[in-house]
């Protein structure tokens, strides 16, 4: 059977000759098609004796499964082949950047407000809003400053027209909040206060954020654990606080309390006292059954702290070169 | 209150540096704001003695002194009017430097030699917060106890330091070196030697006629007169430089002796030039518009109802603010009356502020001087007075109704407890009271406590548990978490929190801004069509003068301060409050305001540069509106708006109520406010995104969905958003959504008709629908739009 030999090796020569799969498929027709060589050998078998029918049966039927193997892996090459070569031809440089808009950012006094509200919500602190424009009352009166007390003179307030004024601190919510709500309560009171005062380290309109805890028995000691807690979460490092007596109207006893600076020096960062029992009941609520305590922190200068910003005024002039830096 | 730390520590002298009585004092509430020198360093300046002068040769100006610095004699040429022969001077040596970096040679003044020189106040650096003004020129003549040689950082008691406390205004007994004194030893337990002036001689009895005609607002008044003193008297060195480092100027013997006592015992005095007076004084109100004349010059007209001491002639000064010129003393006044008093704080409050003058006087009495000090801040200035100016004094002639003391203050133990969450053993509690000076009487729940005259702050229980917590120590108070009942938060389904608009804003490549609540008026009036805003009555500046109507004009401030900074793509937001005048005064209202200019996109490598327009906002817009759900309830409508271009406006309404604006910036505007392109400005309520639709889930069909497109001609002017709205109206609930995918106008349609191509996805949830389904869906949205619009399909 030198025939199915030299047909076989003929067969190999041209399936490795065929370079793409239409080819290949060609060279198949040719030897294995339902009138290729090698099946025309397989035809020729049923005029043969028994014998030479089974000796060259049996290499024909080896031949056509040699070939049909060596057809596969050509195929399967030729496949992977050109597989591998639409994939080269269809990469991109992945290091361009991304095409549409770019985010920006949030402005660092609100993502210092929003950071404030999340710590004190964590422990329960629901947040109240209360209006800029405020009257005398709940500005002052009701916060224990009477008209023409000496704490007046450091308030610098703006009026309006009508007599009203520019909320000089957030500490009037706790007032419209009492009244509403009653006792026992826990908020925080966001937002803008004004002043008439402007140089490098103050603006005349800035934030604050304002805290109020009345309960059945709240006292200075868990004031000065809150808020010694509050001074590590806020700035995300064991601190050194120190409580130092102060005076506000509304709070007595008050304190600044101050946080120690990784430089050793002592940094005031928020105001705080017990709430004075003259503002509790001017907010109807009965000073002998429920104690409070209330602090405020002004949040652009917790946000210089925390970014180490230099000058307040750079958080009002909307400079991108300034606010893009936060996110 | 500025004062010497070396004056303090000879009432009190607690134990430590500087920094150890700075904290102290700061952790007992007497803030320290400033701790300064007292003066420079002044190597190689001594005193000296002139023991010999003559005439320069060749300068009339000039002297040659001879002048002994201690174991040498230096020749110094000197141009001072004031140098004598006997007289004692700092002197610079050859090789001194002296502030400003002068430095001191040995040299020839016009032909004579010079070994030094000696100093004036001003040479030194003595001048203070003093300024220039006096005292500044001619050489500074020094006590006699300082001896040629000695250094004059010794001589003048330079080695010292200057404190700034800040007093609060509860303490109006801390305006005194004796009120800080006293705090000090009550908190430190140490001894405190309370100044007691030296009663001087007195040769008779003050016979001037005071007369009080409102008691309440001056209960105690008390003079004595000092007569025979030297008009050429000068103050000490030591009493020049303890009040110029309380920041007082020496003008006058007289004057700084009443300052000194001031500083001292806290109780302002007032001198008046005896032989000025006119007949007897008398304490009260003003007639309107009565004119006086103040010691710094300035003629007043005052209301009426001010408290003035006044005499035959008129007012003769603003009870307890400021004397008058008319009987100030002067450089030739022989004889004094000397004014101790006590005004009431409630009379006192907010008068010197409102007449701009916050004296250090009305600043003590309007918080509270110490009603039984008064007579012994007389003796006190008669102890110095007649040490410096000689002189014979009278005896001190108090007048008035007095002050009742405090009334007792009661405190309950357990109270003190439960406000501070920890206990002060009992003992330590009547030690702080009683070093406060207070008089403490146990009672059945505690104490009953006395304050002292001095205190205006003690009124209630909580004044005492501030004073022994402040006493005792803040941190020496538990620190424990406390055990109130806690309440689960409420969370709104469908609450939208504006951090989620100013989120979506930021994805949307908006920056966040803030900008002042207070404007300038034109800028305001620019966007607001006219409309005034309400006005500050007391603004800073003319550019921070009106509360603002709307946001734009801030943002657009800070848009040109960010393209006049290569800046050229700028997209900001910021939530905040528009204050809107109405009927019933004024309104806040919290806006959502941005604007958008330069190109759509980031400058990138594979889009085109387009600028920003009016879809592109939109789009913005409608990312924040979908926070909201439910899209069919927004309505957008062309409207007009003063600060936007006519055309390119349009009115947001959520089921019909106003929501806001967006639209491209009115070209006339935009020029005004020196823009070269109008950006893309909005402006929304955020009260009306604050609450979402609940999601309307209406589950999700098994059938499939089929879709239809057609083509109408309408007129050019016919919103699309009315036609979506018609095609929902008339297809029914089998229409799932309506996509407007072309509009085209131009060739082959007539100029006033436009091709709106529509999109209608279409799905039942109970069946699948046929196309003879769709073909009279099809059918009833073109008969719809024909009736309503002429619309006609285009084929």
């Amino acid at each position: 059977m030198d025939n199915v030999e030299s047909l076989l090796a003929q067969a190999r020569e041209a399936l490795t000759a065929a370079h793409d799969l239409v080819a290949l498929d060609a060279v198949r027709v040719r030897y294995l098609g339902k009138k290729g060589e090698l099946t025309a050998l397989l035809k020729q078998l049923g005029s043969m004796s028994d014998e030479q029918r089974r000796t060259d049966g049996q290499a024909i039927n080896r031949a056509k499964l040699s070939l049909t193997q060596a057809l596969d892996n050509r195929r399967e090459q030729l496949e992977r082949e050109a597989l591998e070569a639409e994939l080269r031809s269809g990469s991109i440089d992945v290091t361009l950047g991304g095409r549409g808009q770019s985010p920006c950012g949030l402005h660092p006094v609100t993502l210092t407000l929003q950071r404030i509200q999340k710590i004190f919500c964590g422990a329960g602190f629901s947040v109240h809003q209360g209006p800029e424009v405020e009257d005398d009352f709940h500005n002052f009166t009701a916060l224990n400053i009477p008209a023409d007390h000496p704490a007046r003179a450091m308030h610098d307030t703006f009026y309006l027209p009508d007599g009203r004024l520019l909320r000089t601190h957030t500490s009037p919510v706790q007032i419209r909040a009492l009244l509403r709500l009653g006792a026992p309560i826990r908020l925080i009171a966001p937002g803008r206060v004004y002043r008439c005062d402007s140089d490098t380290t103050h603006t005349p309109m800035f934030h604050q954020v304002e805290g109020l805890v009345v309960d059945t028995n709240v006292s200075f000691a868990n004031l000065k654990a809150m808020l010694a807690e509050f001074v590590e979460r806020f700035f995300e490092r064991p601190a050194t606080v120190r409580f130092r007596p102060s005076y506000f109207p509304f709070t007595e006893p008050s304190a600044e309390v101050d946080v120690l600076s990784e430089s050793g020096r002592w940094l005031e960062v928020l105001g705080c006292g017990m709430v004075h029992p003259q503002v509790l009941q001017n907010a109807g609520i009965d000073p002998e059954k429920y104690t409070g305590y209330a602090f405020g922190m002004g949040v652009e200068r917790l946000a210089m702290l925390r970014y180490g910003i230099d000058d307040i005024r750079l958080l009002f002039e909307n400079d991108l070169r300034f606010l893009r830096q936060f996110h | 209150m500025k004062f010497s730390e070396r004056w303090l520590r000879e009432l009190v002298d607690p134990p430590g540096d500087t920094g150890a009585l700075v904290h102290q004092l700061t952790m007992q509430g007497l803030e320290v704001e400033s701790v300064e020198q007292a003066g420079p360093s002044l190597d190689k300046v001594v005193v000296g003695r002139v023991t010999g002068m003559s005439p320069h040769p060749n300068a009339d100006r000039l002297r040659v002194c001879q002048v002994d610095v201690g174991g040498s004699t230096l020749q110094i040429v000197c141009g001072a009017a004031n140098v004598r022969v006997g007289g004692t001077y700092p002197v610079a040596l050859p090789g001194a430097t002296l502030p400003g970096a002068l430095v001191i040679r040995s040299a020839a003044l016009r032909g004579v030699d010079s070994g030094g020189m000696l100093c004036s106040r001003a040479e030194l650096g003595l001048l203070g917060d003093m300024g220039s003004a006096g005292g500044g020129e001619g050489l500074l003549e020094l006590d006699d106890s300082a001896f040629p040689g000695m250094p004059a950082v010794a001589a003048l008691g330079l080695d010292d330091q200057v404190l700034d406390l800040k007093i609060t205004p509860n303490r109006a007994d801390c305006f005194s070196l004796l009120g800080i004194a006293r705090d000090l030893a009550a908190t430190t337990g140490l001894h405190f030697a309370e100044p007691t002036p030296f009663p001087v001689a007195t040769q008779a009895a003050t016979s001037i006629v005071v007369s009080i005609e409102d008691s309440v607002a001056c209960p105690v008044f008390v003079v004595r007169t000092i007569r025979g003193i030297r008009p050429d008297a000068r103050s000490p060195v030591w009493l020049q430089e303890r009040l110029r480092r309380s920041g007082i100027r020496s003008i006058h013997p007289v004057v700084d002796v009443t300052s000194l006592v001031m500083l001292e015992l806290g109780q302002p005095l007032h001198a008046y030039d005896l032989d000025k007076v006119d007949g007897g004084l008398t304490v009260r109100r003003a007639l309107d518009k009565e004119p006086l004349k103040l010691l710094t010059g300035a003629d007043v007209s005052l209301d009426a109802g001010v408290l003035v001491i006044a005499d035959r002639a008129g007012p003769a000064g603003i009870a307890g603010i400021m004397g008058g010129a008319r009987t100030a003393v002067s450089a030739t006044t022989t004889s004094v009356l000397l004014e101790s008093a006590f005004f009431s704080p409630a009379v006192m409050a907010g008068r010197a502020r409102r007449l701009g003058l916050q004296t250090d006087a009305a600043t003590r009495f309007e918080r509270g001087v110490d009603p039984t000090g008064q007579a012994r801040a007389l003796e006190r200035a008669a102890e110095l007075l007649l040490a410096i100016t000689g002189g014979v004094a009278s005896a001190c002639q108090s007048s008035g109704t007095g002050v009742l003391p405090p009334l007792p203050v009661n405190l309950r133990r357990a109270r003190l407890a439960r406000v501070l969450g920890d206990a002060v053993p009992d003992t330590a509690v009547e030690k702080i009271l009683r070093g406060l000076g207070m008089a403490v009487v146990a009672s059945v729940e505690g104490w009953q406590v006395q304050p002292p005259a001095f205190r205006f702050d003690i009124g209630v229980e909580v004044d005492l548990i501030e004073e022994i917590a402040r006493v005792h120590g803040y941190d020496r108070i538990a620190t424990h978490p406390g055990m109130q009942a806690t309440r689960l938060g409420a969370a709104p389904a469908a609450h939208v929190t504006t951090d989620l608009l100013r989120a979506a804003l930021v994805q949307r490549g908006y920056q966040e801004a803030m900008t002042y609540s207070f404007i300038e008026r034109e800028q305001d009036r620019l966007f607001a069509g006219g409309q005034d805003g309400v006005p500050l009555v007391n603004p800073l500046s003319a550019e921070l003068a009106v509360m603002r109507q709307g946001l734009w004009p801030g943002l657009v401030q800070a848009l040109k301060h960010n393209l006049a900074r290569q800046q050229r793509r700028v997209r900001l937001f910021e939530a905040g409050i528009r204050f809107l005048p109405g009927p019933d005064g004024l309104m806040e209202e919290e806006v959502l305001a941005g604007l958008a200019a330069g190109a759509v996109m980031p400058e990138q490598w594979d889009s085109a540069a387009r600028p920003v327009d009016f879809f592109d906002a939109k789009s913005d817009m409608e990312a924040v509106l979908a926070l909201l759900g439910e899209p069919q309830q927004f309505e957008w409508v062309a409207d007009l708006h003063p600060a936007l271009h006519p055309g390119r406006s349009a009115r947001l309404r959520r089921r019909g109520q106003h929501l806001g604006w967006l639209g491209a910036m009115h070209p006339v505007l935009a020029k005004r406010c020196g823009l070269d392109e109008a950006p893309i400005m909005f402006e929304l309520a955020i009260a009306g995104l604050s609450m979402a639709s609940l999601a309307p889930y209406a589950g999700v069909s098994r059938f499939p969905a089929i879709r239809r497109d057609l083509a109408v001609l309408v007129s050019r002017e016919t919103p699309v958003a009315s036609l979506v709205a018609a095609v929902r109206a008339a297809a029914g609930p089998a229409l799932r959504d309506v996509t407007v995918f072309d509009i085209f106008a131009g060739d082959h349609i007539d100029a006033a008709q436009k091709s709106v191509a529509l999109g209608l996805i279409l799905q039942e949830t109970s069946r699948t629908l046929t196309d003879a389904d769709g073909d009279s869906i099809v059918g009833a949205v073109v008969r719809r739009l024909g009736l309503d619009f002429g619309a006609k399909i285009r084929e």
